[in-house]
């Protein structure tokens, strides 16, 4: 499973870096920094919920896919 | 050594190749399906938009989808120092529509659309009328205008524009090649590339790759360019030598300080090490830079890299599209920090704090726009090493200042 | 259970399910305003905001449940979905239905946000702005105490914090960065012709 999120939507609220701060750290102006690679096992749960408490819903959990 | 295969046949300064001279010079288009994919992987084409991607594996992922396609034909050359794509279009429009109804034909499609730079009139004018000369065309086709904005080309950003009227790019996925125009798979390809389809179609794989018997192998249009005012097109031959394309349109190698290899998207070259690369988008991939969309720009030797680097910085950031606070701050701040620099007005750490943000700002668009900045900067502040040092340390320029708001390189 | 038993429950449940639907919108207008300090994390406004909506909920169906129950208002259970139905009080009950439904559906799509989608649950969450001020009125309306000096506070404490939280979210510039920007980029980039 790794974190994917909408970069458009996204409006630097940061409550994702609040409840997963081993992979998402904020940058100068507030956006989000994701570690790249999959979310490891313990930390899955803490990953939901900086899914589902993202206001704007920019953040995703998915199932690693190779893109073209 | 320039080859003539895309510009072939009467002088393209002259404009519009007729159809009548275009067909008797390369014979009917041929009749094709689903097996002209297995030629085009055979011949190595890759893209010539800017990504470099297999054409065969492009039209591949396409080819077996359940929705017909949609065909988009990208001459919108956001570029500003690329000018093949409208040189292409407005004299041999007959040829690159023929790469676009060879498309529609090998996938299906059913639209072909055909997105052109709103200020390329000539081209937008050759093709319109090309198209309405034609009877052979596989599906309806029509022309969209696009804004003349940098990333009015991206493939997003024009499937955006044919749905909605707004060249602004998209969050993806889903890609175009997955859901496109009208929710259909879109196939987003360069005019030179679908230009080169229609020579590969006649011509046959081996041909493309270097072994047809009259020795002409697979070619790309570069644009040699000094600065916004001057540039010119070539044809040459994969694999030439950046020195090879510079003495071929006249300009002097001892007059250039460094190469700007792909455009605003690509990256600075020293020139001593620039004269030896090859212009193929593999070789160079494997040597750490891009071909890009063809862009050979030359650094006079009486200007300074680091104020051509900081214009060029400013103009991507107003460029952006805004909707990405990344590429919005970041470029920005990225531009603004050149600025003072190249006013010798720079802050503490303010190199370090560039290369941060530089760094920093790499893949967190929606669009690869911050990226292509990024690689400039980063770039520039290994080639003019130097320069930058003197006007952070010394706060000096070894070159006279350029008058007030000059854009030699972006206007 | 004595009528007036049940009564002073369904008032008294009624009470702390408005003063703690005051606190939800509050949270909510903290949560537009992005308030944080050492102490207290983004995170903890969205979280109150989402657990004391859900706690209301218990509180709502105590005080639906007793007042149906209750035999002086012989209502059935039609007036608790079917707004203007009962006899007793029509009007201001009706209210409270009205309330009721809206903010169950604002729960139901806010527990379900991800399946919705994020455009459809903000169109849906809007109707915020109407669930309160209906509640409000409801409670002042309905009842015999109506005008009592305890009910009359609770309800004046709730106005007054609502007041002073979206007056300063209105005096608040636009916290998304980018509102401004995106607009004015959107119109630069528009095909000609169109």
């Amino acid at each position: 499973m790794s974190l994917q999120f909408d970069r458009i939507r996204c409006d630097g609220h940061g409550l994702c870096a609040e409840l997963l701060p081993e992979m998402i750290r904020l940058d100068d102006w507030g956006y989000p920094i994701l570690e790249p690679g999959p979310v490891p096992g313990e930390l899955l749960d803490h990953a939901r919920q900086a899914v589902a408490k993202c206001p704007v819903l920019a953040l995703r959990l998915l199932v690693a896919r190779p893109q073209p | 050594m320039i080859n003539s295969a895309l510009l072939g046949g009467p002088d393209p300064g002259l404009g519009v190749e007729t159809a009548a001279s275009h067909l008797a010079r390369l014979g009917p288009l041929p009749q094709v399906d689903t097996h002209l994919i297995d030629v085009l992987d055979r011949s190595g084409l890759r893209g010539r938009g800017g990504a470099s991607y297999p054409v065969g594996s492009k039209w591949r992922s396409i080819a077996g989808s359940r929705r017909s396609p949609v065909v988009l034909a990208n001459g919108a050359e956001g570029e500003p120092l690329s000018g093949k794509d409208r040189l292409l279009m407005q004299s041999r429009p007959h040829l690159v529509i023929d790469g676009a109804f060879l498309a529609a034909s090998a996938l299906r499609a059913r639209e072909i659309v055909f997105y052109i730079g709103e200020s390329h009139v000539a081209a937008g004018d050759a093709i319109r009328r090309a198209l309405a000369e034609r009877a052979d065309a596989p599906a309806p086709a029509r022309l969209v205008s696009a804004p003349p904005r940098y990333v009015a080309g991206e493939e997003s950003a024009a499937v955006h524009s044919v749905n909605d009227a707004i060249a602004l790019p998209q969050t993806t996925p889903p890609r175009p090649y997955q859901r496109g125009v009208g929710g259909r798979p879109t196939l987003v390809q360069n005019v030179e590339t679908l230009a080169q389809v229609g020579l590969i179609a006649r011509h046959g794989d081996a041909w493309f790759r270097g072994t047809g018997p009259d020795g002409a192998g697979g070619t790309a249009l570069v644009t040699v360019s000094a600065g916004a005012s001057w540039g010119r097109v070539l044809e040459v031959p994969r694999g030439a030598r950046v020195a090879e394309v510079v003495a071929a349109v006249g300009r002097p190698t001892d007059g250039v300080a460094a190469v700007l290899l792909g455009g605003f998207f690509g990256s600075w070259v020293g020139a001593a090490e620039a004269w030896g690369l090859r212009l193929d988008s593999v070789a160079l991939r494997g040597a750490g830079r891009s071909l890009g969309c063809g862009v050979v720009g030359l650094l006079g030797a009486d200007e300074c890299g680091v104020r051509v680097t900081a214009e060029i910085a400013a103009f991507l950031g107003e460029q952006s599209a805004q909707q990405c606070g990344p590429c919005v701050f970041g470029l920005r701040a990225i531009a603004e920090a050149l600025g003072r620099i190249s006013a010798c007005r720079s802050q503490p750490h303010e190199l370090a704090r560039l290369r941060t943000w530089a760094t920093e700002v790499r893949g967190r668009g929606a669009c690869h726009h911050p990226d292509g900045a990024a690689g400039l900067v980063l770039s520039a502040l290994d080639v003019f090493e130097e320069e930058f040092a003197r006007h952070t340390q010394q706060r000096g320029c070894a070159w006279p200042p350029p008058p007030q708001g000059s854009t030699r390189w972006t206007s | 259970m004595s009528s007036q038993a049940l009564w002073f429950a369904t008032r008294a449940a009624g009470a702390v399910s408005l003063l703690l639907l005051t606190a939800v919108v509050v949270m909510g207008q903290l949560a537009r305003l992005r308030v944080q300090s050492a102490g207290w994390p983004r995170f903890l406004t969205v979280d109150l905001h989402r657990n004391l909506a859900l706690l209301s909920l218990v509180f709502l169906a105590i005080h639906i449940v007793t007042a149906v129950v209750d035999p002086f208002t012989s209502l059935g259970v039609a007036p608790v979905v079917l707004p203007f139905g009962s006899s007793y009080r029509r009007f201001w009950l009706g209210l409270g239905t009205v309330a009721f439904e809206l903010i169950v559906a604002l729960i139901a799509t806010s527990l379900l946000r991800a399946r919705v989608g994020f455009r459809v649950w903000r169109a849906i969450h809007w109707l915020a702005y109407a669930a309160w001020p209906i509640a409000v009125v409801h409670g002042l309306g309905t009842g015999t105490d109506s005008t009592s000096a305890w009910m009359l506070g609770v309800t004046g404490v709730c106005v007054a914090a609502v007041a002073v939280v979206t007056l300063w979210r209105l005096l608040s510039a636009p916290l998304d960065p980018l509102r401004n920007v995106r607009r004015f980029a959107a119109q630069r980039h528009r095909v000609s012709g169109s």
